[in-house]
């Protein structure tokens, strides 16, 4: 197996498929990754089932559509995904834009107003009975509802995850 | 003479051409169809009460008002990417299906990138390479704002690309929509032609050729590699065509589109060169589009297929 003893942040490893074939520690597994959108968000592992993840640079991790001999030196494969080797892991904005309608939990829908507030990356006080932490922040577009980004939710604020450079003034 | 009189001989309506290069570029959007459908895309569009014309050629592409839209949701969700009518073509000529092999040998920024990607449903292997690293991080921001997840980016000289890091298995298609002298552009950049120079439309072409040649090496027998340009240049356009059908085991191709255009040239001669050139009779297969001929920026398209 190609896999290191030491996470490279230059290239992409493919992340192994559970905990018993992990050579570096602190690497996420396929098994932990499908598991975390499940549980967290009720993202069926089906959704990913194409799908190879990958670890460039400590803890980010990226979804590609298609597989290749791991290790692989390039630049970007897919997309960046998520957010580990922290205490709790993170979906990127591109991520749940892309898979967040598969989301049937952790999902938050804002008024037109409100969202446009989230966008702008201001944090907000809101209503919110369901967990603290990483949500996926809704609203309605062409008349569906669309996941916008991520949002954190603690002490009925929710915080607007949306990084300064995707932030607009709608 | 200017650069762009260079050129009337080759063209059926120069005042009509002259007068389409004085003319501000119209605008044009392409719906994302990875992220939504063209239907939806048109919905959000009009909620945000942003008017637009659909071309009659191109599903999902928009020509909008010559003022541009400030930010809008369908932007934001990636639903909507900006890029220049004519832009769109070569990605439609090169036509790749799911789950094939497509290579994009100079990507960034991206529009025909993330277009090959959306005709590929997301599906397959997408290489994109370009040799600026600033100019992949645009690459990497477009293809992640409008929900790419199939394509491989590399940094490297396109000539030299390296198939090792992609199990060493050739292409099924590859776009060669090289950097170029950028004479068709002047409509939205009319600083294009001071920078000018013979000797410099020389050196591209040397590039040309060469990732050209790289490309159809890196595409299977029987795979299509299509070769464009914004340029009129035939320096650029014929000639790099010319060379590659006497140096690689390739053919240039007859193909439909839904643009006026023009033949590809046979014959050029200019002030510029010691004696006339002249290309191998199939270059005529080469789509020539003119601004005036679609109201849009100008174009050269090829469409190659790899005989060896």
């Amino acid at each position: 197996m190609s896999d290191q003893a030491t996470n490279v942040s230059t290239q992409f490893d493919r992340v192994p498929a559970t905990a018993a074939e992990r050579t570096v520690e602190g690497r996420a597994t396929r098994q932990e990754i499908l598991d975390w959108f499940e549980e967290r968000f009720g993202i069926e592992p089906t959704v990913f089932e194409s799908y190879t993840f990958w670890e460039r640079g400590a803890g980010k991790i990226w979804a590609f559509n298609g597989d290749l001999t791991s290790p692989v030196d390039i630049e970007g494969l897919g997309m960046t995904a998520l957010r580990t080797r922290q205490e709790h892991w993170k979906p990127t904005l591109e991520a749940v834009q892309r898979f967040g309608h598969h989301a049937t939990k952790n999902r938050l829908h804002l008024t037109a107003g409100r969202a446009k507030q989230f966008m702008a990356g201001e944090d907000q006080e809101i209503d919110w009975d369901g967990d603290w932490g990483y949500l996926i922040v809704t609203h309605d577009l062409a008349g569906e509802p669309e996941p916008i980004g991520v949002g954190l939710f603690t002490y009925g604020e929710l915080r607007s995850m949306v990084p300064k450079g995707r932030r607009r003034e709608l | 003479m200017t650069v762009l009189e260079r050129y009337e001989p080759l063209i059926d309506d120069v005042e009509a051409f002259r007068e389409a290069c004085e003319r501000p570029l119209p605008s044009a959007v392409r719906v994302n169809t990875i992220k939504t459908t063209v239907e939806r895309g048109k919905v959000a569009l009009d909620d945000a009460g942003i008017a637009y014309e659909e071309t009659d050629w191109l599903p999902g592409l928009l020509r909008l008002p010559v003022d541009q839209p400030g930010a809008n949701w369908p932007y934001v969700h990636g639903w909507l990417h900006g890029q220049e009518e004519v832009s769109a073509l070569p990605a439609t000529v090169l036509d790749p299906q799911p789950g094939e092999r497509v290579w994009d040998a100079c990507a960034a920024p991206g529009s025909k990138t993330s277009q090959l990607a959306a005709l590929m449903d997301d599906r397959g292997l997408l290489v994109a390479t370009d040799n600026n690293m600033g100019r992949v991080s645009a690459l990497r921001s477009n293809a992640e704002r409008l929900g790419v997840t199939n394509l491989a980016l590399t940094v490297e000289d396109a000539r030299n690309h390296s198939l090792k890091p992609f199990d060493s298995e050739p292409y099924d298609r590859a776009l060669v929509d090289v950097p170029c002298s950028c004479e068709g552009t002047i409509r939205k950049n009319a600083d294009v032609l001071d920078e000018w120079n013979y000797e410099q439309v020389q050196g591209t072409a040397g590039v040309q050729k060469g990732i050209l040649r790289r490309a159809i090496q890196a595409t299977r027998e029987g795979g299509t590699v299509v070769y464009s340009t914004c340029t009129f240049a035939p320096e650029e356009n014929e000639a790099v065509l010319d060379y590659v059908l006497e140096a690689e085991d390739c053919r240039v191709v007859p193909f439909e589109i839904g643009l006026e255009a023009a033949p590809g040239v046979t014959e050029w001669d200019d002030d510029h060169l010691d004696e006339p050139m002249a290309f191998d009779e199939s270059v005529t297969h080469a789509k020539r589009i003119y601004p005036h001929l679609n109201d849009t920026g100008g174009f050269c398209c090829a469409k190659l297929e790899v005989t060896g």
